[in-house]
């Protein structure tokens, strides 16, 4: 198993399986009269969250509180960030505190990596999105509700499912890290979105593309909607709201061409009437409400395989040198 | 389940032979699982109140096969469940993270009596995460312990109610059970760990 979480491409099938499988025995927990384990008692994980979020920054608090681990919620507005303090200074201060595990979401691509390599803290790392790079639990979630939903096999992958990916690729973490991990899952996904959102190389990427949702429809098993990050777009990336939505928006009319199987996703948070129109989203098609619930597993799995095992320094090489477990 | 045998605690005084010794055959280990239905069944009178859990994984299909006789016994279906002590045990920072096995409760917990069933009862370590795990779930009337075999050595105030084999072993020794549910047949046989100064 790796140390830290850093992209979605750093998991192999096995790792991967083994976090879905590790996530579904996690699932009945939420339903159990008292939702916590004692497994990760006396750790400290640090949320560090450098950019704004609702459903994930909650997700990883919820999680390690039923692991028993005490959770220390940092954001940058409010503290010494926005005195001036680096990145380097804030890992250290925390290093210095004892924290066992860093989540960390950055606006910019990359913090996570740094953090890791650099040794500033020696934690595990847990990339929970940074900038426009990889946002690898999120994918995680995803692929756990696609399995449930499309195979519901405990152990199996997704090969030969058609995942449709919709929307705003130029500046979604959740595209990129669904993309490598669907693929490594043995998923087919198809990116749809005007030629201008979609990122510059992306025919490298193990993935098909479309500018035409239409056409993309008939053979999916699960399409996934993205937000339209207006927060990003830098440029008229498309000629107005309405057109995006006429072209690339989700509607009743287009939710009746999908298979009867399909589901319909969206890793939040949704603008209605945008991306997803408001009766889409409540539709009973929709598992939006299921993959937050569905997230807070996940995330307890990554927890606990990345924590729960050999810890800290005296074991450190023991966790690395017997990647098998007995 | 291989019990576990510590390399730090092997190698004491009698090692006896090299090789693997069966100690009981597939009707020895049919025999001794109909007694403990039939034991089980006597200390609590009958099978209304009771639910049967088995620690993954062999536990479980001792706990499915007694459930099996149970139901020919009391001329009704009666379940086994499964129950997941992973999480709950003192070991887990020694070794890396280990995969969960499936939990599984048939019944609600609350005022009945639980019969945990494993293979084999070592150290009474599992045993503990088990009493850990249930008392989580519910709070059973009373909770009893069903093993296949007892090997002794015990680290905690542990005992079973239900024996299938008492094993008087020295801790160099190794216990393995095999069910045909997940190995070829149905057999329990001792070997003698090689490793620590045994001079065969």
């Amino acid at each position: 198993m790796i140390t830290n979480l850093l992209s979605a491409g750093d998991l192999d099938r096995t790792d991967a399986i083994r976090i879905l499988d590790t996530a579904e025995e996690l699932l009945g927990v939420a339903s159990r009269p008292i939702k916590k384990l004692p497994t990760l008692r006396g750790r400290t994980v640090v949320n560090l969250f450098f950019e704004d979020s609702t459903r994930t920054r909650i997700s990883f608090e919820a999680a390690a509180k039923r692991l028993s681990a005490d959770v220390i919620n940092f954001s940058a507005k409010g503290s010494s960030v926005s005195k001036g303090e680096s990145l380097k200074d804030t890992a250290l201060t925390l290093q210095a505190m004892g924290a066992d595990a860093v989540i960390i979401r950055h606006h910019s691509s990359g913090a996570p990596h740094r953090l890791a390599q650099a040794k500033w803290t020696k934690g595990a790392v847990i990339n929970a999105g940074d900038g426009t790079h990889e946002h690898p639990t999120q994918a995680l979630l995803d692929a756990f509700t696609m399995r449930r939903h499309l195979t519901g096999s405990l152990g199996g992958d997704l090969a030969g499912k058609n995942i449709t990916i919709v929307g705003d690729v130029l500046h979604s973490r959740v595209a990129r890290s669904n993309a490598l991990l669907l693929h490594t899952l043995g998923a087919n996904v198809t990116l749809v979105a005007p030629p201008t959102l979609l990122p510059v190389g992306v025919d490298h990427w193990p993935v098909e593309t479309s500018y035409d949702l239409d056409a993309s429809l008939e053979k999916a098993d699960a399409v996934m909607m993205l937000r339209v990050q207006a927060e990003r777009m830098n440029a008229s990336y498309f000629p107005s709201a309405r057109e995006y939505s006429r072209r690339y928006g989700l509607d009743t009319a287009r939710l009746g061409r999908l298979p009867g199987h399909a589901i319909v996703m969206h890793p939040g948070p949704m603008n209605r009437g945008m991306e997803i129109t408001a009766d889409v989203a409540d539709h009973v098609r929709s598992v939006i409400v299921e993959q937050v619930t569905n997230g807070v597993a996940v995330r307890m799995a990554v927890l606990y395989l990345l924590l729960g095992g050999a810890a800290g320094e005296p074991a450190a090489e023991e966790a690395t040198t017997s990647k098998e477990r007995p | 389940m291989v019990a576990p045998t510590d390399a730090s605690r092997a190698g004491s005084a009698h090692d006896s032979g090299g090789d693997a010794r069966t100690v009981l055959d597939e009707q020895d280990i049919s025999r001794a699982l109909t007694r403990i239905t039939h034991e089980i069944l006597e200390r609590n009178r009958d099978s209304a109140g009771l639910v049967l859990l088995g620690i993954p994984t062999r536990g479980v299909h001792l706990a499915r096969r007694i459930a099996q006789r149970m139901s020919e016994v009391e001329d009704r279906a009666i379940t086994a469940g499964a129950l997941d002590v992973t999480m709950y045990r003192d070991d887990l920072r020694l070794k890396p993270a280990r995969a969960l096995e499936h939990t599984e409760i048939p019944d609600d917990i609350d005022g009945k009596v639980v019969v945990l069933i494993d293979d084999v009862l070592f150290s009474g370590r599992t045993i503990r995460a088990a009493l850990d795990a249930l008392n989580e779930l519910g709070r059973p009337k009373a909770v009893q312990l069903a093993v296949l075999i007892d090997r002794g050595h015990r680290e905690l105030p542990i005992r079973a109610d239900f024996v299938g084999k008492n094993l008087p072993t020295s801790l160099a020794e190794k216990v393995k059970v095999r069910l045909s549910e997940s190995d070829d047949a149905d057999s329990v046989s001792i070997t003698t760990a090689t490793s620590t100064g045994g001079a065969a």
